[in-house]
């Protein structure tokens, strides 16, 4: 269970996450949404403790992300964030090793090795197990570190728009991804995502954020009505039904 | 929690490749120290006193009488320990540019690119000014509190410095060792020492003699500490976000990086001066060739960097016989070459 109470994240005057309060409970996939500057990347940075709170607290399975020791935490929860520009010359098999760094602090046993060679499996990387991550194209290089963040081997994964940068093709083949890491592996999956059609169909929850605050919470179908979209994205759109999936399309 | 593999994973699912390589590299690392030894017992015998190892056999066995015992002690007293301090110091300074690289995450910047060295310098001037008479452990002492001050004011001028593009990195760097290398001549010009900068600022194993050089053993047990805890700082290497997810403690890592270099480069200052460029051209090569993972790069980097720095330190010795260019200026022609190489090359970029 991830628990945001009265989360406030300030930039000088600006207030990007203004008192969120939010549980999002274990397994399935939830996406949040919202238009940009709506302060989702910042929120699931400060799920994350990579940002430091201005007030509010965020808990994990009970424990408090910014006082629990790093290495404990490390154990639970993992992120992956948008911008992975490593300078490091690392092979995909090196990366995804490190994943297991929380366990094995740099001494891998037999059992590491095993969940390495599963999460390269699991992302279809074994043919680039050797290769240098500068040596891949974009969404190789992507796989490589959702199969790090995989490797943790971590209850709960945060990924922060883990579809930047990836054509329509990758970008299916992600969420197909994420829904059968939540579904056959039991991870609690919280992924930012820019569009909503993609939020709609992969997701269990939808929470959608705007100016800082949590303005819906719920099931995609609850989501994807003309009304709830209009208050997220102060925006009209149509919502159709095509194969019996819910589509957002905006009136032109 | 385990992971299930999507698809059946066979027993030889690592890449049938990795052994192999791994193997070959065994081999290869083999090589290269064999080589490194190979040069340091040549190294024992190049010299302006002629020693051979036919004297040294003759004066084992006795056979050569007094000359016998002159030539054990040129080559306990000096040959030994000059080759001895010339590997300590170029491992140290190879380790500690790369520990520099990894942790700035910048190719391009070393000790002697980010301030470190030439505040070290500025710490021996300091040092001598106040207490001349301090032990080689205090002068060494001051020389790194100072290397790590200038390391950390490098690290704050780039916090300030808004487009943070790869070259601008070691341009900082190097202008800021301008500015203390300023500093620090103008006050040896006032005090009448700036023939004693000189000999601290140009790396020389001429000086080295048995009982003035041990103090790199203790770069050397730093260049252990820094191997001990490579994948901390490949980890902290990936950035500040990673190494949090994975629970590590940047700042610590950072800050234990830090004191590394700064101690590694005021040890090598203070016995046997600047040798630049070092730990920026050994790193590169051995990125290039390996990758970047710490634990595997690190035995290569300390003993290219020990075989670069004996290289140069043979042939400042030998190319204009029987006088001696110091190794720092060897060592300078080779490295600026190589970082005008580097600098130039087209990915230079995205390095």
């Amino acid at each position: 269970m991830i628990r945001v109470s009265g989360a406030v994240k300030a930039y000088g005057a600006t207030r990007v996450v203004d008192g969120v309060d939010l549980e999002l409970a274990p397994g399935g996939v939830t996406s949040i949404i919202g238009p940009n500057g709506a302060g989702k990347s910042t929120l699931l940075s400060c799920v994350a403790r990579l940002l430091e709170l201005d007030g509010g607290t965020v808990t994990v399975d009970g424990l408090d992300v910014h006082r629990t020791p790093g290495d404990v935490l490390a154990r639970r929860l993992s992120v992956l964030r948008q911008d992975n520009h490593l300078t490091a010359r690392l092979t995909v098999r090196d990366l995804v090793g490190f994943g297991r760094y929380p366990w094995s602090k740099g001494r891998p046993t037999p059992d590491d090795e095993r969940h390495v060679v599963e999460a390269l499996a699991f992302l279809e990387l074994e043919a680039f197990a050797d290769r240098y991550l500068d040596e891949l194209s974009g969404g190789q290089r992507q796989r490589a570190f959702v199969a790090m963040v995989l490797c943790q081997g971590t209850d709960y994964v945060l990924l922060d728009e883990p579809l930047n940068n990836l054509d329509l093709r990758h970008a299916v083949a992600m969420m197909r991804l994420l829904r059968r890491a939540a579904d056959e592996l039991g991870r609690t999956v919280v992924v930012v995502l820019h569009d909503v059609n993609v939020a709609a169909a992969y997701s269990d929850v939808v929470v959608a954020m705007r100016d800082g605050v949590v303005v819906h919470q719920g099931p995609p179908s609850q989501l994807m009505r003309t009304d709830v979209l209009r208050d997220v994205y102060d925006l009209e759109l149509t919502v159709h039904h095509l194969d019996g999936r819910p589509v957002a399309v905006p009136v032109l | 929690m385990t992971l299930a593999p999507a698809r059946p994973v066979t027993p030889t699912a690592p890449a049938p490749t990795a052994t192999p390589t791994r193997g070959g590299r065994r081999v290869a690392f083999g090589w290269a120290v064999a080589c490194v030894v190979a040069l340091s017992v040549v190294s024992l015998f190049v010299g302006v006193s002629a020693l051979s190892p036919g004297d040294v056999l003759a004066a084992l066995t006795g056979a050569s009488g007094a000359a016998g015992r002159d030539d054990l002690v040129v080559l306990l007293v000096s040959r030994v320990p000059r080759t001895v301090a010339v590997l300590l110091a170029g491992t140290g300074m190879a380790v500690a540019g790369m520990l520099m690289q990894v942790l700035v995450r910048n190719r391009f910047v070393e000790p002697s690119t980010a301030g470190t060295v030439e505040s070290a310098v500025l710490g021996i001037l300091v040092v001598t000014l106040v207490a001349p008479g301090a032990p080689l452990m205090a002068k060494m002492g001051v020389a790194a509190a100072f290397a790590l001050a200038g390391t950390a004011l490098f690290l704050r001028v780039l916090r300030a410095v808004p487009l943070r593009s790869v070259l601008v990195v070691p341009l900082v760097g190097l202008m800021l060792g301008g500015v203390i290398s300023a500093a620090t001549t103008f006050v040896a010009y006032r005090t009448d020492l700036l023939q004693s900068l000189g000999a601290w600022t140009t790396g020389d194993f001429s000086g080295v003699l048995r009982g003035r050089y041990e103090l790199l053993w203790v770069a050397f047990a730093l260049t252990l500490v820094a191997y001990l805890a490579a994948d901390r700082f490949t980890v902290a290497g990936m950035g500040r976000d990673v190494a949090t997810t994975l629970g590590l403690s940047y700042r610590a890592v950072m800050n234990l990086g830090l004191v590394l270099v700064s101690l590694v480069s005021a040890v090598v200052v203070v016995t046997v001066g600047i040798v630049p460029f070092l730990g920026l051209v050994v790193p590169n090569v051995v990125s290039r060739l390996l990758g970047d993972d710490v634990r595997r790069t690190a035995p290569w980097v300390a003993v290219l960097g020990a075989g670069l720095v004996l290289v140069c330190d043979l042939v400042g010795r030998v190319v204009r016989y029987p006088y001696e260019v110091p190794v720092g200026v060897v060592v300078g022609v080779v490295g600026s070459v190589a970082l005008l190489h580097l600098l130039l090359r087209r990915d230079a970029r995205v390095a």
